[in-house]
């Protein structure tokens, strides 16, 4: 054991060899564990991972050990994008390379922590932030979030969601940081290559991961990449870069701006238990926000 | 025969402090405005833009991200440094606890405020002992000599090994925030000498740990158990730092507590902070009428120095506490703690709650209060309304 570390800290010891251990405390089926396991093989050794409160937090182990390979700074709720900023400028002052990462999920990006994500775009930290949204709050047992989908159940919207979706992707381009993306876990090579990207450019950047949760969008474990692949399909989750201001759609998106092209939601909808409630006119709003989405992104495009 | 190394100047308490953190070279401060502590932030901004302190200034959007930042740079190795008041200590609560949960090295120094409702900007330490279970070093400044002192002596504190405690150190807002005084400030040799750069990172790539993962029941105790045997260990460390810096100032520095004329006092005040001052005119002024009084200073709150409180207490008839906040339902804390201090030693504990929201206390207050005891009107609890 270093130095560097003192004896109060010692027994939190990482002891993965690999990125990220297999045998974690994951849900079956939940994908945090490959998409931190894409994630660290892009980014390396030299990487600090800022936690907070989310199912991750979990994932990550306890005071005995953690599965991943890397430093893990674990951080409150509202924290993580601050928490990150520090050490980001002290990697800075003590003229290391190393990259900092947030790994937060949509509660803590959208809703508790979006100030402070907010905040440390606005200033343009040198670091990379990865919202894994599994649209509500998972780990605390499927309470809806800001970015919970429009009728979409959990148990406190035992009804279904009668709110939209936070657009969060698009509320960070609007702050002009050199990067925004948003992924999904089934195009694994497009989401490594944005990592790739977001590695070698400095300052604040962003990409928005779509992470299916079996037990909290009620679909059997066997199916996370088949949703998170029909979510790119039927154009739910575009896949896109911004980098410095200039949009583009990545891989499969970018033949999707012809709506006939699309799948109709149901085939998003259908796969899953939580949007069981949805009558046929909340499905066509559902639908109708998809495409409004689009007509969006058409302008994006354009610019 | 030591020389004393200081050379003598005039400022704000807030110009004090930030001088002292100038000196104490921090790597990153996150700094976020609040009434009365932003002319502290200005000047470290300036000293920044000036390129007379080379470090990184986080300008947060709110005291929340100003203890997340500092905790993060800290985390990774550096010299921190943040300061807040009011609502903005309890704004950044969730991470005060946190820090010191983790024992990172930190030093905040907080301008005290009374806290709303009502709104009110003027002084009460309210905000500043809310924080008294948060596993952090409590330290209360008298004046603005005293807030320069402190400042510098909380960083080593904090670091050192036998330590690893976040502090917090309170000075009383406007009063000491506004007010210039008389400075004598270290030559900044000194205080390099002093004061050597901060050794250690958590961050380790070589040997990486999961800093602030959830620890199960046992685990919990058992880190908690440890961090009570480093905040109680830390009293002997600050007496000790507390020396040391005697010895480079000549100033002398009390550690724990500060003992004004109790040796054979009957019946002493116990203060902490700016009103220190008041109380020790007033004790001079009753010594002049030859009244057998005392003053006894509580300079550290956490650790709590129960064992030096019943040390110099020990004779006296009665103990009259001031506080300027209060456990509502309960009573003044520091009332509350003396009397906790002095279980079973016989010694009457009155309590006097005064100045809060800012409100007037004067010598005159303190010579009043002693005199009514003296002649005889014991109360438990009185506040000082009129």
């Amino acid at each position: 054991m270093s130095e560097l570390v003192p004896e109060y800290i010692r027994r939190k010891k990482v002891i993965s060899q690999q990125h990220f251990f297999r045998g974690n405390a994951a849900c079956p089926g939940c994908p945090i564990p490959k998409e931190l396991e894409l994630l660290l093989e892009v980014m390396g050794k030299k990487t600090v991972l800022v936690v907070p409160a989310s199912c991750s937090t979990v994932i990550m182990g306890d005071i005995h050990g953690s599965p991943s390979q890397v430093p893990v700074i674990h951080s409150a709720f509202a924290a993580s994008a601050a928490i990150a900023s520090g050490i980001s400028r002290q990697l800075r002052m003590r003229g290391d390379d190393a990259k900092v990462v947030v790994w937060a999920g949509d509660g803590a990006t959208g809703d508790i922590g979006f100030a402070t994500v907010s905040g440390a775009a606005e200033r343009n930290e040198d670091i990379i932030y990865v919202c894994y949204d599994n649209e509500a709050f998972m780990n605390t047992g499927i309470q809806r979030s800001s970015l919970t989908p429009f009728g979409a159940w959990t148990t406190t919207t035992p009804t279904g969601k009668r709110e939209f979706k936070k657009p969060v992707p698009f509320i960070m381009i609007e702050h002009k940081i050199p990067y925004v993306a948003t992924a999904s876990i089934a195009y694994p090579f497009d989401y490594q290559a944005k990592l790739r990207k977001a590695k070698d450019i400095q300052g604040f950047r962003y990409i928005h991961l779509l992470s299916p949760c079996p037990p909290g969008w009620r679909f059997d474990s066997s199916l996370t990449i088949e949703v998170a692949k029909v979510a790119v399909e039927t154009g739910v989750w575009p896949l896109f870069e911004v980098v410095n201001g200039e949009f583009s759609l990545t891989g499969l998106s970018k033949t999707l701006l012809d709506k006939s092209k699309r799948k109709p939601v149901e085939e998003y909808l259908k796969l899953q238990g939580r949007f069981d409630k949805m009558t046929k006119d909340d499905v066509r709003a559902f639908q109708e926000a998809v495409d409004s989405m689009w007509e969006y992104i058409k302008q994006l495009v354009k610019k | 025969m030591m020389t004393v190394q200081n050379h003598v100047t005039a400022m704000v308490g807030n110009h004090a402090v930030a001088y002292a953190v100038k000196q104490a070279k921090p790597s990153v401060l996150a700094v976020f405005p609040i009434t009365p502590q932003t002319t502290m932030l200005e000047k470290l901004a300036e000293y920044i833009e000036k390129g007379e302190l080379k470090a990184e200034l986080i300008k947060v959007e709110g005291e929340h991200s100003a203890m997340a930042a500092v905790y993060g740079a800290a985390v990774a190795g550096a010299r921190v440094f943040t300061a807040t008041s009011s609502q903005g200590l309890l704004y950044m609560t969730e991470m005060v606890y946190w820090v010191g949960g983790e024992r990172v090295p930190i030093v905040n120094a907080v301008a005290t405020r009374a806290i709303a409702e009502p709104w009110s900007i003027w002084d009460d330490h309210q905000d500043f002992f809310s924080k008294r279970d948060a596993s952090w070093i409590m330290m209360m400044a008298e004046n603005v000599q005293d807030a320069y002192d402190m400042t510098l002596q909380a960083f080593r504190i904090s670091e050192d090994k036998r330590v690893l405690l976040p502090v917090m150190m309170g000075f009383d807002g406007f009063i000491l925030t506004h007010t210039m005084e008389r400075l004598m400030v270290l030559d900044d040799e000194i205080v390099d000498k002093f004061l050597p750069p901060r050794e250690f990172s958590l961050i380790d790539f070589k040997d990486p740990v999961n800093v602030g993962p959830i620890a199960a029941p046992d685990d919990y105790m058992k880190i908690k158990y440890e961090t009570m045997k480093a905040i109680n260990g830390s009293k002997a460390v600050i007496e000790e730092i507390s020396k040391d810096y005697e010895k480079i100032t000549g100033r002398k520095q009390y550690g724990l507590v500060e003992c004004y004329m109790c040796e054979d006092a009957e019946y002493v005040f116990t203060t902490s902070g700016a009103w220190t001052g008041d109380a020790r005119e007033a004790v001079r002024r009753l010594r002049n009428q030859g009244k057998k009084v005392g003053l006894l200073k509580i300079r550290v709150i956490r650790p709590f120095p129960k064992e030096r409180i019943k040390e110099v207490l020990k004779g006296v008839s009665g103990v009259v506490t001031f506080d300027r906040e209060y456990s509502f339902g309960s009573g003044g804390v520091l009332a509350t703690e003396v009397k906790a201090s002095l279980y079973n030693s016989g010694i009457e504990v009155m309590s006097v709650i005064a100045g809060i929201g800012g409100k007037d206390v004067r010598p005159s207050h303190f010579q009043r209060v002693m005199e009514d005891v003296l002649n005889g009107h014991k109360f438990e609890e009185r506040w000082l309304n009129e």
